[in-house]
Formats: structure tokens, C-alpha cells, sequence
């Protein structure tokens, strides 16, 4: 078959039919991963939350709440409140954006953080997935200055990535003071 | 010349990564550990070889005058559709890779094998040269992710070699790191056609 000529029909003819035919393949496929990809986020969510939280017997991702962009859940067991757990996020990293589910206690006191996403450097700032974080499990932010050594504060830096540090406390700090103004219930933390 | 010379071309006769020195920018960009590269040279083998295929059934079809816009839909199809089916049943490598699968379809090697081979050849040919350049540039960039992980991390494929605070090669893992990493690949594989 000889190639088509390249008369404006032609040109219209064959962009129009080849956008139509690739559009609709782009549909079906999305509607077969549509469900999947809720699935593996919402997976992705509740393994977070298994790592953050004490021991929990609910559903927390159905009574998520969102305010001032950080998303509460709030882990029980047997009807008794153990845990909140907050997915909080900073602008400050070295890559820019990460997300941190923090896991607090009742009384402010930080249960265990994990890690949800991230693009740090390999090998420098994504150590902060390694047990560097294990310093921030059982420190209340209260009496815990959030903020690395170099600042004044009671962080161990990761070597050679304070930024990411720096960064890992300002998520950690944002999730505590959210939690401080719309949950605490005792008087420790701030009014 | 013979399909299985097709075949063989991108490997290292015309390696699209150190010879063609095409796709430069995921080259450099996603190759800080071995296990991007196989992620990555993956999702565009796929590209490559389906995009290939459709430029080689479609050629007489697209009008001389409009190729590029028409290539350019057709790869992008491919790119959203890994993009989707990443997401949905490999979420972990998605995260890793991110931007970067979006990015494939401004990719030079695969609107340059498009150009250059599947609008001038049969179907088969078209395929075979998809899954060759496609192996090629897989190979080459889990070569170079695993040079730079070694020696900027200690470690291959997330195994670690050394001890958990042996000092490393840390300029490896950053940018600079990619830039000398390639320049000694591409001058290795020079080499390598010059002798074959």
C-alpha cells in the first residue's frame, strides 16, 4: 500500500482517528487499574498505621479526618482511644516534598514514625528510613525540642544531611502541633 | 541483515545509552541504585517495543507531514498506560521512580528509534530492534546504577558488601557521581565496538 499523501483530509483524518483509538485505550485501562491502585494506596495507608499505632481493633482509614491539609486517623481498641496517628508532610526536604505518618500517644508522646514517601538522595537522606528515626519513639515532643542539635535542639542529624533532618523535624513538628490543636484533651500541650 | 541481528544492534553495536548517547536524562537521573535501572530500562522496553510495533503496522497510514504529533500520541499512550499499571501493581517501584516514568515519553531513544528505524521497516524487524534497544539500555543503566550504588552506598541491589559505617564514595551517589560514571562507560564501550 503506497503511504498517504499529506493533504489537510489526510492530516486531520489520521491525527483525529489515532487520538480516538489511543483515547479509548487509555479508558479501559484505567478502569481496570482504577480499583488496584485505591487498593495498593489504601494498603500502602493501613501498613503505615500498623507500624505507628499501639495495637488497634478498628478501621482508622474510614474515619480519617482532614484539617489544614494533614490527615488525622484514630486508632482503637475495644472502644478505647490508643493512638493517633497523623500523615503530615514537608516542602523542606533536599528533593523537596515527603510524607511522614506520625504515631502518637494520647498524652502527645511520639509511639513510632514511618516513612510514606519519599525521593531524599540514596545513601544520604533516605537513611532517615533506617533506625536514625528510632530517637524520635518514646520522646514527647513537649520536653523533646524538634529540632537538630545544630539548632539547638535534641535531633541527632543524619551525618552529611542536615537538611533532611531538619526537614524530618518540621513534618514531626507540624503532626504534633495539629494533634496539640485539634485533639489533646489534656493540658500539657499547648492551649 | 538477519533478525537476529536485529536483535543483538542495541546491545552494544549501537547501545542506545553509550553509543547513540541517547535518553541521557533517565540515564543520569534514576541510576542511584542497580534496581532503578532494571525499573526503569523495564518500563521502556515496553514503550519501545509497542510504540515500534504501531509506528511499524501504521506507517503508510500517518501522512509524512504530521508523523511526529502522531508518534508522539501513540508512545504517550504506552508511557500513561506502564504509568497506570505501575501504580496499581508495583506501588513501591512507582514511588522510587516517580517523575521519572512520566518522563518517558520525551525520551529520545524512543521517538529516535521511531524515526530512524520502525517508520522505515516491517513489523518484525520493528519489534525485534524494540526489545534489543530495549536491552540495551536496560543493561546499560542497571550497569550504572550498580557502579554508582557500590561505590556510593557499599552495596548492590540493596545488598549490603561493607559494614554498616565503612566510609563510601558518597560523590558517586549525587549528580557529579553520574556524570563520571558515564563518561567512563562511554568511553569503555567505545572500546568495546572498536575491537568487535
Amino acid at each position: 500500500m503506497a503511504k498517504l499523501e499529506s493533504s489537510l483530509k489526510n492530516m486531520i483524518l489520521c491525527l483525529f482517528l489515532i487520538s480516538m483509538v489511543m483515547s479509548a485505550a487509555l479508558g479501559l485501562v484505567y478502569s481496570v487499574t482504577k480499583g488496584p491502585i485505591e487498593l495498593a494506596s489504601k494498603k500502602g495507608e493501613i501498613d503505615a498505621l500498623k507500624v505507628v499505632l499501639p495495637e488497634f481493633d478498628n478501621d482508622p482509614t474510614k474515619e480519617a479526618k482532614e484539617i489544614d491539609g494533614l490527615t488525622y486517623y484514630i486508632g482503637t481498641k475495644s472502644g478505647q482511644t490508643v493512638g493517633y496517628a497523623v500523615k503530615t508532610f514537608t516542602d523542606k526536604g533536599f528533593s523537596g516534598r515527603f510524607d511522614l505518618m506520625v504515631g502518637l500517644l494520647p498524652d502527645g508522646t511520639i509511639n513510632n514514625i514511618a516513612v510514606l514517601s519519599q525521593k531524599e538522595t540514596p545513601g544520604l537522606g533516605n537513611k532517615m528510613k533506617t533506625n536514625w528515626k528510632d530517637q524520635f519513639k518514646g520522646k514527647n515532643p513537649a520536653s523533646f525540642k524538634l529540632l537538630v542539635k545544630k539548632d539547638g535542639g535534641d535531633v541527632d542529624a543524619i551525618t552529611a544531611s542536615t537538611i533532611t533532618s531538619r526537614a524530618f523535624c518540621d513534618a514531626t513538628q507540624k503532626a504534633y502541633d495539629g494533634f496539640n490543636k485539634n485533639f489533646s484533651k489534656n493540658e500539657g500541650g499547648k492551649p | 541483515m538477519s533478525n537476529f541481528k536485529y536483535l543483538t544492534n542495541g546491545i552494544i553495536r549501537e547501545n542506545p545509552t553509550f553509543i547513540l548517547v541517547l535518553g541521557t536524562c533517565p540515564t543520569l537521573a534514576v541510576t542511584t541504585a542497580a534496581f532503578n535501572g532494571i525499573g526503569m530500562g523495564a518500563a521502556t522496553t515496553f514503550v519501545l517495543v509497542f510504540s515500534n510495533l504501531f509506528i511499524a503496522l501504521l506507517k503508510n497510514l500517518i501522512p509524512d507531514k504530521v508523523r511526529i504529533a502522531a508518534f508522539i500520541v501513540i508512545i504517550a499512550t504506552f508511557v500513561t498506560i506502564v504509568d497506570l499499571v505501575m501504580k496499581a501493581y508495583t506501588p513501591e517501584l512507582y514511588k522510587t521512580l516517580g517523575i521519572f516514568i512520566p518522563l518517558i515519553v520525551v525520551n529520545c531513544i524512543i521517538l529516535g528509534r521511531a524515526e530512524a528505524f520502525a517508520q522505515k521497516n516491517k513489523v518484525v524487524p520493528a519489534i525485534l530492534d524494540g526489545i534489543g534497544m530495549g536491552i540495551g539500555f536496560t543493561l546499560a543503566i542497571t550497569i550504572m546504577g550498580s557502579i554508582r550504588e557500590l561505590l556510593g552506598n557499599g552495596s548492590i541491589f540493596d545488598i549490603k558488601l561493607v559494614s554498616e559505617n565503612a566510609k563510601t564514595i558518597l560523590l558517586f551517589i549525587l549528580p557529579p557521581g553520574a556524570f563520571i560514571t558515564y563518561g567512563y562507560l562511554i568511553a569503555l564501550f567505545n572500546r568495546l565496538r572498536a575491537k568487535s
